[in-house]
């Protein structure tokens, strides 16, 4: 279908954009790289009287390194994070999710605040943001708030940033040495939404894990960190039966929801698999980055 | 709104509705009807156009957000009427049945061999799995591209 009417403003300022939201608040959305809420929008399930198109905001754009952590823009496109050697580096769990998300054409257009402001459960990004404890920096008039990720994803396509609030950044801790990660998924197609997903990370100090991070996507309306399965799994030596045991402990009280694409026990089955898999190879990898 | 941008090369202006999606205001304002339209919401890769170097969907786009930009459609691959080398070596491996896929299949291959020229089977088929074709004939698609990129590489 169409899009509906909207009355369209296109703000080249942070200060500006915020000054729409707060004239606006509910009735207003954000357009950042637009590939889910435009199709939001053609099936008429979004019907904003105001659409803010922060696609003119630069200063919302780039990759920044400060104090060991890395500063994403919101709007910052997806295959631009994909190429950024910064990201690469400092972040190979969002570097390894990237790749997974939609198709290339998707990527070029897709940004990652905008993935992370739609918050669907079952995307990549929401499970690293998780993952890694992720800050998420929203900007009003009354001035700026940090975000936790643990407080930030709190329902189906529902974060906790206020409607006079606008997305600037997400910061994620950069990954030191020793430090090895997998994100995982199921798809029934490359490029789709994954059945159940796993964001991983492993930090092994003089062989024994001094550091796990699971987080899991498509199980759950938000993305869920397994930390049962983490508290077992730090300050052991990683092994086949340890990473069996935290795939036991990761699933037993998930309750994965059913679609065609797979039942609720499938879902679950293969979480567990993902944890195995995810563990084995983050596993691996800390062992390269040692 | 008042936008000017350059398609294939050429200078074109309108004033699109905000709502009007790039891939309608290339069809209906600008006659460019090569750009088909098969989902209206980014799933079947069917409106694939390259924006600034970037295949992208165009129906995920509103035309207003092109202005400036310099896109390209696959009207721009033919120019004289001639094929270009994708389109011929398509043309030769039988890629395309009904055609209503073809022109986002092409447009996302372009963009995909610029960057990728020594992609083997597997990337390709990874490259275009965004891309749907209802007449099922992926085999014979992938075969074409490979086909130009086999050309390509020894040209």
């Amino acid at each position: 279908m169409k899009l509906p009417p909207f009355d369209y403003q296109a703000p080249e300022t942070v200060s500006a954009a915020v000054e729409l939201l707060a004239e606006h608040l509910d009735e207003a959305s954000v357009l950042a790289g637009g590939q889910s809420l435009i199709p939001l929008l053609a099936m008429r399930l979004a019907h904003p009287a105001v659409l803010i198109d922060i696609n003119g905001i630069h200063e919302l754009s780039g990759v920044t390194v400060t104090d060991g952590w890395v500063g994403i823009g919101a709007m910052t496109r997806e295959y631009v994070a994909e190429e950024s050697g910064t990201v690469a580096e400092s972040l190979p769990l969002l570097a390894a999710a990237l790749p997974l998300i939609g198709h290339e054409a998707i990527r070029s257009r897709g940004t990652i605040g905008g993935s992370l402001a739609h918050a669907d459960p079952a995307a990549e990004l929401p499970a690293v943001a998780r993952a890694l404890d992720a800050e998420f920096v929203v900007r009003s008039q009354s001035g700026e708030r940090v975000i936790p990720a643990a407080d930030w994803f709190e329902g189906y396509l529902t974060t906790s940033r206020r409607p006079d609030e606008l997305l600037v950044e997400v910061r994620f801790p950069a990954a030191g040495r020793g430090t090895g990660i997998s994100f995982q998924e199921v798809a029934r197609r490359h490029g789709d939404f994954a059945v159940a997903g796993l964001a991983a990370s492993l930090t092994l100090s003089d062989g024994a894990i001094s550091d796990a991070r699971l987080a899991f996507a498509g199980i759950s309306d938000v993305p869920v960190r397994a930390t049962d399965a983490e508290e077992l799994l730090v300050g052991e030596r990683p092994s086949p039966e340890l990473f069996d045991e935290a795939a036991r402990l990761a699933t037993r009280d998930i309750d994965p929801p059913a679609d065609l694409h797979g039942s609720s026990d499938y879902r679950r089955k293969v979480a567990a698999a993902l944890v195995r898999r995810g563990l084995r190879a983050a596993a691996d990898n800390a062992d390269e980055r040692q | 709104m008042d936008i000017t941008l350059r398609i294939n090369g050429a200078t074109y202006a309108g004033s699109p509705e905000a709502r009007k999606t790039l891939a309608d205001f290339l069809r209906d304002d600008l006659n460019l009807t090569g750009t088909h339209v098969g989902c209206e919401h980014g799933v079947c890769g069917a409106c694939t156009v390259i924006v600034d170097g970037r295949p992208v969907r165009s129906c995920l786009m509103l035309a207003v957000q092109a202005a400036g930009s310099e896109v390209t459609t696959i009207e721009g691959l033919a120019p004289d009427g001639e094929l270009g080398p994708l389109q011929q070596a398509m043309w030769d491996s039988h890629s395309f049945q009904c055609g209503f896929c073809t022109p986002g299949f092409v447009m996302q291959a372009t963009a995909f061999l610029r960057d990728h020229p020594d992609a083997d089977e597997q990337q390709i088929r990874e490259a275009l799995s965004g891309n749907i074709c209802r007449c099922t004939g992926y085999q014979s698609i992938i075969e074409g591209v490979l086909l130009a990129a086999e050309r390509a590489r020894q040209s």
